[in-house]
């Protein structure tokens, strides 16, 4: 009697030691499967970094994967000041500052519209306006390959094709409709019973934007601001289409570089140069990646 | 006069947006469309003579690699991206202690341009110097990696490269989608005894069919849209064997000046995109009723 309810326990041990083995086997599993993702991911960059800081010989003798047996920051100068993307050889120093001074404009004045429009398409509806906002909408998702040759000949009837200002409007026209889509998300959560008491008060349309409505936007403006950023900085379709030698944005000097034909393959400049043009949209996911997600997913899933 | 002016202010200030919006959208897209039934060729031409454009389109060899290599590039970049999303979204969703910084590290690629992922991949892939030569000195003397240069083989590195900027992005919404499952329905599963990967396929899974869709959306016109990527990294070649319709009326613009081909051949994107983008945008504006 006594022996057998010993074996009982023992059982009973032994089954929840078992359940526990299989309970921390399952975790560890599970644990190097996601950090296995996590290198998959970080390899491309990893390979980048140590690539831009070794020297051509070492390239061409060692391993893609190896780290750098002397680091060398030369190719880091080469790229920024003195590759050549054609003809000219200044590096990729002018065209950062060119993607810099369109960039900035472009995405104050796109967040800015789609502000005041969201704020209009969300409390000040009128008879067709949810019929006008689906046809911005729309222009969200439109291939751009079907407006590149109308764009191309109106820049040159205004007499900004090939210039900054030209291809800074054509970012701001086509932003509008994804700056308008998370405005008016965001302001359709604020009641509507508010505007009308500040209307009761006496308060104008400006008014109740910029004493009710502006205060509450922070986040929704770093949202569409990081938004439009990475658009910009990272498009290169418009920039390739509506630039000329001098105003190219930093994606396609990028892609001149690499492509260049003429002398040596310079494989580490490559890769800094890469880096380079990477940093400062990397940069703003680093510090405000919460806002960069956000702004992603409220662009395909209803906010 | 001030009266008028206050009810009509909301209207007067959307104005501006509106009309850059319809020239700039809906004119431009009916210029291409009209221009794509014209003989345009280096200038754009307005007499209207039918669908030569389109004729000459279907006869074109180059054209209908690149529809080949976007049914070839979009199907699996779409599966491959959504595979990866969920299983990642699924792993990460098990209560993970290091969840920040693993989310940080799927997703950064999306931060970057196509053009660094391209230029990226194109030194990760280089035959000879890339990914084959660490086979090679790990003993694998014969290993071959050959993609990027093998005209028959080199679409399938514009797939790897899309799928490792995009399936973070994908995680990253079946994540939202998983944590928005109602929490009541999985414990009462969890008190009824029902496994874990059981829960998962018959519950937590079929619940995010809206998921399922949004991913496929986003993806498809990322398929769709895809062009830097292609030039970064093969620039179209060898010869044409990578081209996809973007860079194939990119050439039609910009390199060989043939106006009616370029945007013939937009005009055939335009409709891929509505037929897909049109329906989903109706079914999310649709007033509910709730």
């Amino acid at each position: 009697m006594t022996d057998l309810s010993l074996n009982d326990a023992q059982m009973d041990e032994r089954a929840s030691r078992n359940r526990l083995m299989k309970r921390v086997a399952l975790r560890l599993g599970l644990y190097v499967l996601l950090i296995l993702f996590a290198l998959y991911y970080l390899m491309p960059l990893f390979v980048m970094v140590v690539t831009s800081l070794k020297s051509l010989d070492e390239i061409r003798t060692g391993s893609l994967l190896s780290l750098p047996r002397e680091i060398d920051f030369s190719s880091w100068g080469k790229a920024w000041s003195s590759a050549c993307t054609g003809i000219q050889c200044e590096g990729l120093r002018p065209y950062f500052w060119n993607s810099v001074m369109l960039s900035i404009p472009a995405v104050a004045i796109s967040t800015l519209l789609g502000a005041i429009n969201g704020y209009v398409l969300a409390q000040w509806r009128f008879k067709g306006s949810n019929i006008l906002f689906a046809l911005m909408l729309f222009g969200c998702f439109i291939p751009f390959q079907v407006v590149l040759l109308p764009m191309a000949i109106t820049l040159g009837a205004l007499k900004i094709a090939g210039t900054i200002p030209g291809l800074m409007l054509v970012h701001i026209v086509y932003g509008i409709g994804f700056t308008t889509l998370f405005f008016r998300n965001f302001y359709v959560t604020i009641p509507v019973e508010l505007v009308k008491a500040a209307k009761v008060d006496g308060a104008g349309f400006f008014r109740i934007f910029f004493s009710i409505f502006l205060p509450v936007s922070p986040p929704i403006i770093v949202v569409t601001v990081i938004w439009q950023f990475t658009q910009i900085w990272n498009d290169f379709l418009f920039g390739v289409s509506f630039s000329q030698a001098g105003t190219q944005p930093i994606t396609v000097a990028l892609n001149n570089i690499v492509n260049a034909t003429t002398g040596v393959k310079e494989y580490n400049v490559d890769m800094a140069a890469a880096i380079i043009a990477a940093l400062p949209t990397l940069l703003v996911y680093v510090v405000a990646g919460k806002y960069f997600i956000r702004g992603l997913t409220a662009g395909s899933v209803k906010g | 006069m001030t009266d008028w002016l206050e009810k009509h202010v909301p209207k007067l200030v959307l104005a501006p947006s509106l009309i850059a919006i319809f020239v700039f959208v809906y004119g431009f897209i009916g210029w291409t469309a009209y221009v794509s039934f014209t003989k345009s060729r280096l200038l754009p031409k307005y007499d209207l003579v039918g669908p030569i454009q389109y004729e000459k389109l279907a006869n074109s060899p180059r054209w209908e690699v690149a529809l080949t290599n976007l049914a070839i590039f979009g199907i699996l970049f779409i599966l491959f991206a959504m595979v990866i999303g969920l299983i990642l979204a699924i792993l990460l969703d098990q209560k993970i202690r290091t969840e920040g910084p693993l989310r940080t590290i799927y997703l950064y690629p999306m931060a970057l341009s196509f053009i660094v992922t391209g230029t990226a991949w194109k030194w990760i892939l280089n035959p000879g110097l890339g990914i084959e030569s660490v086979f090679r000195d790990m003993g694998f003397e014969n290993f071959t990696f050959d993609w990027l240069v093998n005209p028959d083989l080199a679409i399938y590195t514009v797939v790897i490269a899309g799928v490792w900027q995009s399936s973070g992005f994908v995680m990253a919404l079946f994540l939202a989608g998983l944590r928005s499952v109602d929490g009541e329905i999985i414990r009462a599963a969890m008190v009824d005894g029902i496994s874990t990967p059981r829960i998962y396929m018959s519950i937590i899974i079929p619940s995010m069919a809206p998921i399922f869709l949004s991913s496929f959306i986003v993806l498809s016109h990322l398929a769709i849209k895809s062009f830097d990527l292609v030039i970064a990294l093969t620039g179209g070649g060898p010869g044409y064997a990578t081209d996809l319709p973007a860079t194939f009326m990119y050439a039609m613009a910009f390199s060989r000046g043939d106006i009616g081909q370029a945007a013939s051949s937009a005009t055939v994107m335009m409709m891929i995109v509505t037929a897909i983008i049109v329906p989903y945008l109706y079914s999310e504006l649709r007033p509910r009723h709730d």
